[in-house]
């Protein structure tokens, strides 16, 4: 693809990012922020795409490096994320169990 | 190699979930749902990619290392404790820029410096926003685990130090770009860590949740800029999105703690985070039994307690819950105030007294319960210091000045839950502790807040 138009995507991606989040109650920055970071996780295929094409030792090395560190961001990212939210699901029941 | 229709499709969708995931974590009722959708969009373009045709060598090192990389985020994402939940989003942010980084290196050593102008000014940005994500990160970490001093650090000279580090760090990412050599973009590697630490370092405690989302953002604009060299669409969809929104929520996070964004990360360069040392903390306080608190509390019209970090590190949440239902059956008024950075990060509080099942209704939001404080009795502060400071109102040399912060000195009597005197995360003394109307129960919250609940029951 050429580069204008990554760059188009580029932009309009830029626009669609401010607007999802525009609304967010402050209640919500927090597992916002670990949501959108277990997101950009998704740069494990980048290393992925690197390890799988490199042919020097240390472009293997580095390269198997990208990719252990975009899996523990990616999905270390999201378990943390739904850890979080976890406790925002309503659960009276287990309330009344405490109580007790 | 170029990559089969149906999978370029099926990553249009991968960047579809994204959107939607964002969104739905925008909503207390979708959120969940949210990191779901996520984290399966995640796992379809993970998978496509192995069978889209790619050619892909050294599949035994990608599958280990993916396999060891998911153990070490699950394992440590299930263990964290939620009070230190906010270093551990560091952490995975700033492995994720130094991903990024790396991965621009190694398609620069791949491609021999061979590529376009715009290619090569899209891998030098990577190297550089993705090495300062990873140290800056890093060194929130250090900072929010308390490993190191949670107050500003101030080299010697820092601000021109830094000023130098960043001109190295332009000058090197042009020279970069217009000679392609392999050491260059290692030595630019090497000044974007440094610059990312002295980045850090002046920032103090209290706004440290801000550059953790500023870095994530970063981080979300180092992925993009590797998807531009790979030429991967789906990267460059998800990190502009991450950059985006993530700066939106560092905008909006910095005015819940009213600070222009530019003195939180550059207020310790003007000095003014020194945060003097101030009158000695040998003054005199007025401290009290749990018995005496039990009373205060027990024949109260209305309580308002304001919960801490302080509660969480000590795991009282369950036990000021307790003392919250006492009190109510008891026909008191009691509502918990919930300062927007109470906790470490904008939320946190809520995760964790979510997690003490204290009931959603209860909790109000500082807007909300500010007119309320005239009107109240009794204020237990339990284990919260800066968001009660009041000068934040008044002292304009203090760190938090400005911050809007819970009005608990406009109520009738203020009881602070302390471990000790010592200052809170700004590192600034709080004038409130020494006020008539306040009384101080030091001690280990969790044990003070069981004794004066025993004390409250046999009232």
């Amino acid at each position: 693809m050429d580069g204008v138009a990554l760059l188009t995507i580029f932009i309009l991606s830029i626009f669609v990012g401010f607007e999802v989040v525009s609304k967010v109650s402050a209640v919500l920055h927090t597992p916002l922020m670990s949501g959108a970071n277990a997101i950009h996780g998704i740069v494990l295929i980048g290393g992925i795409i690197v390890t799988g094409s490199a042919e020097t030792p240390l472009e293997l090395i580095l390269g198997a490096l990208a990719v252990l560190l975009g899996a523990i961001n990616l999905v270390g990212g999201f378990v943390v994320t739904d850890r979080m939210l976890e406790m925002f699901k309503p659960k009276k029941a287990a309330a009344k169990e405490g109580d007790a | 190699m170029s990559t089969p229709t149906w999978a370029q499709l099926t990553n249009l969708g991968v960047a579809v979930l994204f959107i939607l995931s964002l969104k739905a974590l925008s909503s207390p009722k979708t959120a969940r749902l949210g990191t779901l959708v996520g984290a399966v969009g995640a796992l379809v373009a993970t998978v496509i990619l192995f069978f889209s045709g790619i050619e892909l060598n050294n599949l035994i090192v990608i599958l280990v290392m993916i396999a060891i990389g998911s153990a070490i985020g699950a394992i440590s994402a299930r263990r964290v404790k939620m009070t230190a939940m906010p270093q551990m989003v560091a952490l995975f942010n700033g492995v994720g820029g130094g991903a990024a980084g790396l991965i621009a290196v190694v398609e620069f050593l791949h491609l021999d410096g061979e590529g376009s102008l715009l290619f090569l000014i899209f891998t030098v940005a990577t190297v550089v926003i993705g090495s300062v994500a990873f140290s800056g990160s890093i060194v929130t970490y250090l900072k929010l685990q308390e490993i190191m001093t949670t107050r500003p650090v101030v080299i010697p000279a820092g601000k021109w130090v830094t000023i130098l580090v960043a001109v190295a760090t332009v000058v090197l990412a042009v020279w970069g770009v217009i000679d392609p050599q392999f050491w260059i973009i290692i030595v630019l590697m090497l000044v974007s860590l440094v610059f990312g630490i002295l980045f850090v370092l002046p920032v103090g405690g209290a706004d440290v949740p801000i550059v953790i989302s500023l870095l994530n953002a970063f981080t979300g604009l180092a992925v993009a800029a590797s998807g531009y060299v790979l030429g991967n669409v789906l990267l460059l969809i998800a990190g502009t999105l991450v950059g985006a929104s993530g700066t939106l929520l560092t905008m909006m996070m910095a005015k819940a703690m009213g600070r222009p964004l530019t003195s939180t990360l550059f207020g310790a360069f003007s000095g003014t985070t020194a945060g003097s040392a101030g009158p000695g903390s040998d003054r005199p306080v007025r401290s009290s039994s749990p018995q005496d608190v039990a009373i205060m509390l027990g024949y109260a019209g209305k309580v308002i307690l304001v919960p801490g970090y302080g509660l969480a590190v000590a795991q009282a949440q369950s036990t000021l819950r307790e003392l919250a239902d006492l009190l109510a059956e008891r026909g008191i008024d009691v509502d918990y105030a919930i300062h927007p950075v109470a906790g470490r990060m904008p939320g946190h509080m809520n995760v964790l007294l979510a997690e003490a099942n204290v009931p959603y209704e209860q909790l109000k939001e500082m807007d909300e319960i500010n007119p309320e404080f005239p009107s109240t009795d009794v204020v237990l502060v339990v284990g919260a210091n800066d968001v009660v400071n009041p000068a934040a109102r008044s002292d304009e040399s203090a760190p938090i000045y400005g911050m809007p912060i819970l009005d608990v000195d406009h109520a009738g009597q203020v009881v602070f839950l302390k471990r000790s005197m010592r200052p809170g995360f700004a590192g600034i003394e709080n004038e409130l502790l020494f006020d008539p109307k306040t009384t101080l129960l030091f001690g280990d919250a969790k044990e003070s807040l069981t004794k004066v609940v025993a004390s409250l029951k046999s009232l």
